[in-house]
This record gives structure tokens, C-alpha cells and sequence, in this order.
């Protein structure tokens, strides 16, 4: 006969609770805008839609302002990321490596941007945007989505930086290679995980940042946030927003993924634990 | 034919000296060992050779030529570090081939050359090994053979074997014994164990607080240590602080002649060279039988401990009262030896 000889292992039901909890408040919301999105017809009390369909999926992609929102969104978020990082990672690797005056008040700066109420910074830059003619431009907007980047692409990339083996550049150094040469070849790729989840930070917080989009923006510069306010507001459909919701995860679901493929998790969690 | 020679160097960091006015002559094809204490300034003086800090005064020249002013891209020395710092996103062979791709040699030549190198340091066949698959002897002959590919003037070793267990770091010393011997390379390797340094060295060089205390080869330094500081360092020593006078030395109850001025004086006695017989000098606190010797630890009546080496552990035992009977002695004052039996 055979006896459990395993030792018994004690349910963490607090634990269990704690998942549950916070599974459904994630996954309900999600879960309904996904119906609404497929939903043509769902009127209360139903607690199903009555007609599934792609009816709303197909009015949305027929609209050509969504496109162009679309791409217009993917330029700038790949702009501004990259503009950031040109400006960012040199900055990060000084303050990572160099000791001048005014570094620990420079570095603290950067929390100031984050420090205040965001809508109010907003107005103020806007008046002088206002000033150079960039308001409604598309560089207005990069601009001002630059400001939002800086705090991940700062801190998190010196970090990466402070934690890289001075040995190891010693070492290189030791073998020939001039600092650009060790920068290159030594310092970066082993920051590079790390770095590269600042990276993706900074596109998809680039990507849904709306309040400067659109007080800088509009009305001529229009990304998929901006569009998706302006569709809640203008429609009183409900499937408008539901299938421009799920149109807009789709990159932060494709970064995660591919997030999960090049950076293990642990390297991933280093860039927030210093 | 590479020689290295140290000149009145000193670096000065805000306020503590780590080095004072060094000056040493490392010979073509010489392994010196720098030992000493943490804090003693080896380390530092290895990384002023290597061009990693910056003497604050003196000179550094191999072959009688100034590098004091190169960075240490631009030095023929080759350093191995202590945490072996292998670039972990590179394979064995990539690690190997960096420095000789900086140098821009042919890839059949960098092929070689590695392979020829991974073979010296006993790992053929592990170029596409990924660093930290590697167990930390492996990864210590990987950066022992990245910085040999490169075919150094000078190699440097800053306590490389320090981080490995006791075991392993004897095979190791050994092996790099060997192939220093075979590459007649000059080397300077820094360690704070005095049994590396013993097996390793053609000479030692013993630091304390950024200085010399003594220059000189691994038995001299045993048998004949210029300071306490040395002796005491070296091996395991009684060092007995105690009083001159009439040609006799005394601590307590012990007492031996020396032939020296009346003064403060102190005594430095090797364990094996202190043989007991039954007296009342001191009592027997313990005996540590090793089997192929005896270890009889002795109080004097003031506390003092003294330890001697007997050839048979079962001869004395803990409580016996005993007199010590010193056959070699040195004896120090003010840092300078002023008597030694012959």
C-alpha cells in the first residue's frame, strides 16, 4: 500500500488570498474591455454581450486617423528613445564614474521633473514652447516627452554602470585598450541588460505619456493616446475606446515578451535595486 | 631580457603614505614576492608598476626605460588581479584573443597563440567555454593566460589565488612556478601568506606600513629575519620581550645568556629550535600531537605563552613543570638584530 511520505506542505492561504485578490483586480478590468472590443451589441443587464463581432475592429482600422496616430506614436516613442539614450547614457556613465562639482545635486535633479504636479510644469514649458514656435509641432512634443524620460534614463543606467567590475576594465585597459575602447567593448555590454530595460521603459512610458502630447501637441500632432481621449470624448460608443485600448497594449505586450527573451528577470530587477 | 627597477616611490593617498620611498631591483626572468600584511602598501606599489595609480614621487623603469608617465595600455606589464575579473560576457577564447585583436595580429596567428596558451595553462579546448562555466581555478588560469598571450615584460599577480581554497592554491603555485620558469618571465607577484611566498619566490620582499622591512631569499628570511616585525611574520615564532643585564636575558622566571649591552632587548625563538627538559621555568598548558611532531604550548609564571616543537607529542603532558632550552636564538633591539647564535 502506498503511504504519502511527503512531507506536508502547509497551504499559504494568506498568500493565495493576496494573488487572487490582485489577479482579479488586474485581470477583470482587462478582461472587460477585451469583450467590449469584440462586442456589437451588449446592453444591460446581460451579463454577456448579445451579438459578438468584429463590427467596431473593422470601423476603427477603416479610420485612417487611427494609422497615422498609430505611426505617428511609433516615430516619436523611437525618437525620443533615442535621442534619450544619445544624451542619457553618457551622462549616466559620468555620474556613475566621475567625481565633479555639483554631482549629487545634478543627480538628485533629475527627481525633480517627477517632484511636482506634472500638469503644472506642463503649462509653464507650453508658454515658452508658445514663444519658439513649437507648440503643435512634432519636435515640441519630442521635446517634451524627453523631460519624462530622464529620470529612467538616468538612474537606472547608473546603476547598471556602478555595478560593473572595475576589474574588469583595469583588465582591459591592462590589455591594451584606450577607456573609449574599454566604454565600448568592456563597460556597455555588460551594463546592457540592465540599460536595455531603461530602454524599454522609456518607449512605453514615451509611447502612452498623453498630457504633454497633448497640451504641446495638439491639435495638429494627434498619438494614439491623444486620439483615444478625444474618441471617449467625442463617441458615446463605448467599443471606440475598448478597441483602441487593446490596439494600444499591443506594444507594451510585444516589449514584455521580448523583454522576458533578452533580459533575465534578475538583471531586469537590478536596474531598480541599484 | 627584461629587468624592473623601483626608485624611491611613494604615493601618498590625502593623508596616509601607502608607500615610502621604495626602491627595488627585480633581475631578468626573477620571481620577487611582496608580502606583508593588509594595508602594507604591496598592493598599491603592484598598481603604481601596472599604471593603475600614479606615484606621487620616484621612478619605474623596465629595461631602463621611464613608464611612470604611460597609461597602462601603453606598459608592457600584464596584471592579474585577485577576482580574476574575466569580461563575463565573452567566451575563454574571445577573453584571450582581445588583446591580440587590439594589436590587430592575423586571425591565424591570434588562433594559434591562444591555443598554444590555453595549452600552457593546462585548459585545451576550452576556448568556447563561456567564463562563468568555469570553476575558480579554471577562471584564474584564464586570466593567468590572458595577460601571458600578450607575452608581457613584466607580469604582475596581485594575490591571485587568494579567493580559492587551500588545496587548489598549492596546485596552483606550483603550476605557476613552473611556467614562469619555462617563459623566464619577470614577475612580481603580491601575496599576504607567507607559505606562497616561501614556495613561489626567488626573493621576498617583506612590507609593513608602505616600507621595506627586509629584502632577501625565502630561507634566508626564515632563518635569519632582519626585525621582530619579520620574524614574527614568517613562520611561527616566540617573540619575548625582556630585560639585559650581566649578559644574561630574562622574562620572568625564564633566563638565558646573551652576550649583549645591558637593555631592553627582544628574544626571537623558532618552536623547533626550543627543546624542554623537567625544571620549573614554566608549567605545560598544552599538548597538539601532529603525529609526525609534538606542538607544547608553556606558561611562564606572568602569563607569557610560549610554543616549542617536540619530536615526540607522548614524552610531555599538560601540567608537567618544565625549562626551556633554546638551541638557535636572535635577539632585536630597536628594530635591528644585535645578537644571533650561529
Amino acid at each position: 500500500m502506498a503511504i504519502a511520505l511527503a512531507p506536508k506542505r502547509r497551504t499559504d492561504w494568506i498568500g493565495l488570498v493576496f494573488a487572487l485578490a490582485l489577479t482579479i483586480v488586474i485581470l477583470v478590468p482587462m478582461l472587460v474591455v477585451i469583450t467590449w472590443s469584440f462586442a456589437n451589441v451588449w446592453r444591460f443587464p446581460s451579463v454577456l454581450p448579445q451579438q459578438f463581432g468584429l463590427k467596431f475592429w473593422q470601423m476603427t482600422l477603416a479610420r485612417s486617423d487611427v494609422w497615422s496616430a498609430l505611426s505617428l506614436s511609433l516615430t516619436l516613442s523611437a525618437v525620443v528613445t533615442a535621442i534619450s539614450a544619445a544624451i542619457c547614457l553618457p551622462a549616466a556613465y559620468a555620474f556613475a564614474r566621475m567625481t565633479f562639482p555639483g554631482r549629487d545635486v545634478l543627480f538628485f535633479s533629475f527627481l525633480a521633473g517627477q517632484a511636482f504636479p506634472k500638469f503644472g510644469l506642463l503649462v509653464a514649458i507650453a508658454a515658452i514652447f508658445l514663444q519658439l514656435n513649437l507648440i503643435a509641432t512634432f519636435w515640441g512634443v519630442v521635446l517634451i516627452q524627453l523631460v519624462g524620460t530622464l529620470l529612467f534614463m538616468i538612474w537606472i543606467p547608473v546603476a547598471a554602470f556602478q555595478s560593473v567590475d572595475r576589474r574588469m576594465e583595469e583588465a582591459a585597459r591592462d590589455a591594451g585598450a584606450g577607456p573609449l575602447r574599454v566604454f565600448w567593448s568592456i563597460t556597455l555590454p555588460q551594463a546592457a541588460p540592465t540599460i536595455f530595460s531603461a530602454v524599454l521603459l522609456s518607449f512605453v512610458g514615451t509611447f502612452y505619456e498623453t498630457e504633454g502630447a497633448w497640451l504641446i501637441g495638439a491639435p495638429q500632432i494627434r498619438t494614439m493616446p491623444v486620439l483615444m481621449i478625444s474618441f471617449i470624448n467625442n463617441q458615446p460608443v463605448i467599443q471606440y475606446g475598448a478597441v483602441l485600448s487593446v490596439l494600444l497594449w499591443i506594444p507594451s505586450l510585444i516589449a514584455l515578451v521580448f523583454t522576458r527573451r533578452v533580459v533575465n528577470s534578475g538583471s531586469f530587477a537590478r536596474g531598480f535595486g541599484g | 631580457m627584461s629587468k624592473l627597477t623601483i626608485a624611491d616611490v611613494s604615493k601618498i593617498f590625502s593623508t596616509t603614505v601607502a608607500v615610502d620611498t621604495f626602491s627595488l631591483d627585480v633581475a631578468d626572468g626573477e620571481l620577487v614576492c611582496l608580502l606583508g600584511p593588509s594595508g602594507s602598501g604591496k598592493s598599491t606599489l603592484l598598481r603604481m608598476i601596472g599604471g593603475f595609480e600614479t606615484p606621487s614621487s620616484g621612478s619605474i623603469r623596465i629595461d631602463d626605460e621611464e613608464v611612470i608617465h604611460l597609461p597602462p595600455e601603453k606598459r608592457p606589464t600584464g596584471m592579474v588581479f585577485q577576482s580574476h575579473a574575466l569580461w563575463t560576457h565573452m567566451n575563454v577564447f574571445q577573453n584571450l584573443a582581445f588583446g591580440l585583436k587590439l594589436r590587430r595580429r592575423p586571425k591565424a596567428e591570434i588562433k594559434e597563440r591562444v591555443e598554444a596558451v590555453l595549452d600552457l595553462v593546462g585548459l585545451k579546448g576550452y576556448g568556447s567555454r563561456m567564463t562563468t562555466q568555469l570553476s575558480g581555478g579554471q577562471q584564474q588560469r584564464v586570466a593567468l593566460a590572458r595577460s601571458l598571450v600578450l607575452e608581457p615584460k613584466i607580469l604582475l599577480l596581485d594575490e591571485p589565488f587568494a579567493s580559492l581554497d587551500q588545496h587548489l592554491r598549492e596546485r596552483l603555485r606550483e603550476e605557476v612556478r613552473d611556467i614562469q620558469q619555462r617563459l623566464k618571465i619577470t614577475t612580481l607577484f603580491v601575496t599576504h601568506g607567507q607559505d606562497e611566498a616561501l614556495a613561489l619566490a626567488d626573493r621576498i620582499v617583506v612590507m609593513r606600513d608602505g616600507r621595506v622591512e627586509q629584502v632577501a631569499r625565502p630561507d634566508m628570511v626564515y632563518r635569519e629575519p632582519a626585525t621582530p616585525f619579520v620574524a614574527g611574520f614568517i613562520g611561527t615564532m616566540n617573540l619575548i620581550d625582556g630585560t639585559v643585564a650581566n649578559g644574561t636575558f630574562s622574562r620572568a622566571s625564564f633566563s638565558v645568556p646573551l652576550p649583549v649591552a645591558d637593555g631592553p632587548a627582544t628574544l626571537a625563538i623558532r618552536p623547533e629550535a626550543l627543546s624542554l627538559t623537567a625544571g620549573g621555568q614554566g608549567i605545560i598548558h598544552r599538548v597538539t600531537d601532529y603525529g609526525t611532531h609534538g606542538l607544547v604550548d608553556i606558561d611562564l609564571p606572568d602569563g607569557t605563552r610560549i610554543k616549542s616543537m617536540i619530536s615526540d607529542a607522548k614524552a610531555f603532558a599538560a601540567g608537567q613543570s618544565v625549562d626551556l632550552k633554546p638551541t638557535a636564538i636572535s635577539a632585536y633591539r630597536d628594530n635591528a638584530v644585535i645578537y644571533r647564535t650561529r
